[in-house]
């Protein structure tokens, strides 16, 4: 275990911290707001603690291996988060810490699961880091790190695959640095557009910020109770159609940018993911169409809470938990599958869902034929079985754990489905889930243990399981191997 | 610039790592996954898993952009076909590594033209090059010559007796009246560009640039020039021994062993003057029976290292008066030295600086690129050549009024036919071809050696 480079490559992060909290600091100053001190004492601790780490821990070697990629990346965003936190408790705004933590921690796995009654007595330069760091967190503050901070080693991609989503995490071009480059380039493009279109609706500058923040990490934090509900129309769809491109794979606009057209029409991922979104936006829309007056109302308010739960943002129309069972088990599964593999949506993702499918159908089939050889093909190239089993064993820690989770809250005193989906929205960062906590609801009512364990939930599930396994076991610590 | 590398065994793996750390967009291509994963968790590069020859793989890496192409697979007719295709597509560059003699010997030049290679690589060819000029001047450990063989860069190891120990350069250049330069010393695991206060000491490995004649000179007045070898025993038949074997056809006798009797059967054929043995050549019996203790070099050239390695030792205790061996993976290389066997001829280190070299000088677009590439002294050091045009900054300045960065040193000019080893009054001038010698820079062009 390269321990140096571990913590170096925190104190990176702890620097990269300090610079993102200008923006929050600098509108606050323009608000004129008194978090403002707040934020500039986090920048002063985040900015000290970083340079004194990394002048202790200078690397000897900046060989690593994916060891260290997983360790850098859980511990990163363990720090991250509890650095975050911060200006919260500072300003007296969420006067306990672990309140804060939670808030934090579920800004930056972009899961938007609040414990905040009242948002609208907080300050907007609070609400603004709270949607900021969904932004940070979607794409990734080590991604992030990488595009901005010379990377001291040359397997950079060891942390890259730790922290990007995804069954396989390829590069775009040959270089980390260059691809990671790409990603926040596209990124930062599509947030853009979006604060413009908001812009265009009638937002304020400070609204369509938050907002586009919330929708480009699949996050879901917004500035009012009722979130999404109050706004115009125009607004609701467009918010609708970018939760579907940022719950979709950015290699594709990355082949747009390249004008290979061709290949992302034959993008397997992308045809199952719309396929879903239609069937989805289809049967529920029929389901629910009693409760609203016209079918143009009834398709938004359908399209945006299927997309809300699919790109696991968590943003709401409408109180949802008050539709018909069959609508709302539905929702339930799609918060299971998620977004596609290399976006910002959580969740189980679609190309493991597919994976999962037809290894299943090549089971079946071996039944019945049991000499048969067959490969399973995704986007027109057959799978490495080693991949597919890894798929299988992700499946079972995914479906482990929330079980685990579920059962370790189960003495709260809410009812069976609150708690369900409470794991389920937190495990796969979608924030709202049913019951007590549904949209209408938050997270508030839980005790402290449940808040830190459902914190816990969200890391384990933006990161994808393993590396807050590894960050736990101390035999990767060792010093020697 | 982005290269594409076709085919990641051996050598295209260590190409592909030299080319990746001088910082290259590198794409590796291989048809087997496991190589791919292994490649792309060790260096930055991007992997691709398919074919050299599939169309979909050679565009999935992006060859239509791509400055060079490399195809290193362990076919001839699939490097030379996935160039074709490559260059068809918009490759700018493409090199194949063609090593069959059959290419070689006479078509080469055919194919290169209607193929459309920009060059096309035989590590064999140049494995055999480099043994026969060590063996054509057996007191050095290594030997790198420089554009027709004007000016070389000569290593040698410093004995407990050597003369030069514990002088200073300074005191060197005054004792012997010989044209040469000690440019480089290697003392344990650091590298030093010496200035003329710099003092030697045995053990330390230097490197001299000088013509051949004033080295023979030089040597003369140490009293440690050997002759050149004239009989060679090689061990191993493989395709660096034939092209040895040819080399010396006329001006030695040779003895392969082989333990192949087809391959046996081949090699007569084609080396009528040499003797070829077939039989186990790691049986010291049969060595020594073959003439081990008389002949005047041996050369381990067998397809394992740790073989070739093996078979030296015993070369080495039964006096032979110079022993090359070839060592591929440079982890054993580097534990060869350690037990002191220093000549070591490495047709992967070969083929990585040709194509450092080249690309090089594909990223200099104007001016005086990179003619030719040495690294030296285990990388820690490069030996480079340079065509001075009229437009360069050094052109018609006298040395002692250029300023260098540090670590670097000019080794010597070549100036028509005549080798000039440089002192303060001399200068450079439009045309001409200059050696410089430099650790821990990375030079394009030689307007990068000045400050």
């Amino acid at each position: 275990m390269n321990r140096k480079m571990v913590f170096y490559t925190c104190g990176q992060m702890l620097l990269l911290e300090a610079v993102l909290l200008f923006l929050p600091l600098i509108s606050s100053f323009m608000f004129g707001e008194s978090c403002a001190w707040a934020f500039m004492i986090t920048i002063g601790i985040s900015a000290a603690l970083g340079v004194v780490v990394m002048a202790l821990s200078k690397p000897d070697t900046t060989v690593i291996y994916s060891r260290e990629g997983f360790v850098i990346t859980a511990l990163s965003w363990l720090i991250l988060s509890a650095v975050g936190a911060l200006p919260f408790v500072i300003s007296g705004e969420i006067p306990s810490y672990v309140d804060a933590f939670f808030e934090t921690v579920s800004g930056f796995t972009t899961t938007g699961a609040s414990i905040l009654t009242d948002l609208e007595s907080m300050s907007r330069g609070l609400l603004l880091w709270r949607s900021f760091t969904h932004w940070v967190g979607g794409m990734g503050i080590l991604v992030l790190v990488m595009a901005v901070l010379p990377m001291t080693t040359d397997r950079s991609i060891h942390i890259m695959r730790a922290e990007m989503p995804g069954p396989v995490v390829g590069k775009l071009v040959p270089r980390v640095r260059q691809t990671a480059k790409i990603l926040y380039i596209i990124y930062i493009i599509l947030t853009v557009s979006e604060i413009i279109m908001l812009l265009a609706g009638g937002m304020s500058l400070f609204e369509a910020a938050v907002h586009a923040f919330g929708t480009a990490g699949t996050g879901g934090f917004g500035i009012k109770s009722d979130s999404i509900a109050s706004y115009s129309p125009y607004i609701q769809w467009v918010m609708t159609a970018f939760m579907i491109i940022f719950a979709a794979n950015f290699n594709l606009y990355y082949l747009i940018l390249i004008k290979r057209f061709k290949s992302i029409l034959s993008s397997e991922e992308l045809w199952v993911y719309l396929g879903i979104i239609v069937f989805s936006v289809t049967a529920v829309s029929l389901n629910i169409h009693a409760l609203y007056p016209t079918v143009g109302e009834t398709v938004r308010h359908a399209a945006f809470q299927v997309m809300t739960v699919m790109s696991t943002s968590g943003f709401a129309t409408t109180d949802f938990n008050l539709w018909p069972q069959f609508s709302k088990s539905l929702l339930f599964i799609l918060m299971l599958i998620g977004g596609c593999a290399g976006s910002t949506a959580g969740g189980l993702k679609i190309s493991r869902a597919v994976m999962l499918f037809k290894s299943g159908r090549r089971e079946l089939k071996k039944m019945l034929h049991p000499r048969s050889v067959s490969s399973i093909r995704l986007e027109g190239k057959s799978v490495e079985d080693s991949t597919v089993s890894s798929v299988g064993v992700y499946f079972a820690f995914f479906a482990a754990l929330q079980l685990m989770f579920f059962l370790l809250i189960s003495f709260e005193p809410f009812d069976f489905e609150t708690k369900v989906t409470s794991v389920v929205a937190c495990f796969n960062n979608v924030g709202p889930g049913l019951g007590a906590v549904g949209p209408a609801g938050n997270y508030a009512a839980y005790t402290d243990f449940s808040k830190i364990l459902l914190s816990i939930a969200m890391l384990f599930g933006r990161l994808e399981i393993y590396p807050i396994i590894f960050l736990l076991s101390p035999s990767v610590w060792k010093k020697k191997v | 610039m982005r290269i594409i590398i076709a085919g990641c065994g051996k050598i295209g793996a260590s190409v592909l790592s030299s080319l990746a750390s001088e910082g290259h967009d590198v794409v590796a291509v291989d048809k087997n996954n496991a190589v791919i994963s292994e490649l792309t968790n060790v260096y930055d590069v991007m992997g691709v898993c398919g074919n050299a020859t599939d169309c979909d793989t050679l565009e999935e890496a992006g060859t239509a952009d791509c400055g060079l192409f490399v195809a290193m697979t362990d076919s001839d007719e699939l490097n030379m076909l996935s160039c074709f295709i490559a260059k068809k597509m918009g490759a700018e560059h493409t090199i194949a590594r063609i090593r069959n003699p059959e290419y070689n010997d006479s078509s080469l030049g055919f194919l290169r033209q209607h193929l459309e290679l920009s060059m096309a690589i035989n590590p064999e060819l140049g494995a055999a090059r480099e043994l026969y000029n060590i063996l054509k001047f057996p007191s050095a450990l290594k030997i790198e010559t420089f554009s027709r063989r004007n000016l070389e860069m000569i290593e040698f190891r410093l004995d407990e007796d050597s003369d030069f120990a514990g002088k200073t350069l300074f005191e060197i250049r005054k004792k012997y009246n010989a044209k040469f330069l000690i440019s480089c010393v290697q003392r344990g695991d650091d590298v030093y560009i010496p200035n003329g206060d710099f003092e030697l000491k045995a053990g330390d490995k230097i490197g001299i640039t000088s013509s051949m004649n004033e080295m023979q000179k030089l040597l003369k007045m140490l009293n440690s020039l050997r002759k050149q070898a004239k009989k060679i025993l090689i061990l191993g038949g493989s395709k660096t021994a034939y092209y040895l074997a040819k080399m010396f056809e006329s001006s030695g006798s040779v003895t392969i062993i082989e333990q192949d009797e087809k391959r046996c059967a081949e090699l007569t054929s084609l080396l009528p003057a040499a003797t070829i043995i077939c039989g186990n050549g790691t049986q010291q019996e049969l060595l020594t029976e073959e003439g081990l203790n008389t002949c005047d070099a041996f050369v381990a050239l067998t397809g394992i290292d740790e073989e070739n390695i093996l078979i030296s030792i015993f070369a080495a205790t039964q006096n032979v008066p110079k022993t090359v061996v070839k060592i591929n993976r440079d982890e054993l290389a580097a534990l060869a030295k350690k037990i002191g066997i220093d000549s070591i001829v490495s047709p992967k280190e070969i083929t990585s600086n040709i194509l450092v070299q080249y690309a090089r000088a594909l990223d200099n677009s104007s001016g005086s690129a990179v003619e030719t590439l040495y690294k030296i002294f285990d990388g820690k050091a490069e030996a480079l050549e340079f065509l001075v045009n009229a437009d360069s900054k050094l052109a018609g300045k006298m040395l002692k009024d250029i300023r260098l960065k540090p670590n670097i040193l000019i080794g010597g000019i070549m100036r028509g036919r005549s080798t000039i080893i440089p002192a303060g009054s001399d200068s450079i001038l439009a045309g001409d071809r200059v050696v410089v010698v430099s650790s821990k820079n990375r030079l394009n062009d030689i307007n990068d050696i000045l400050k």
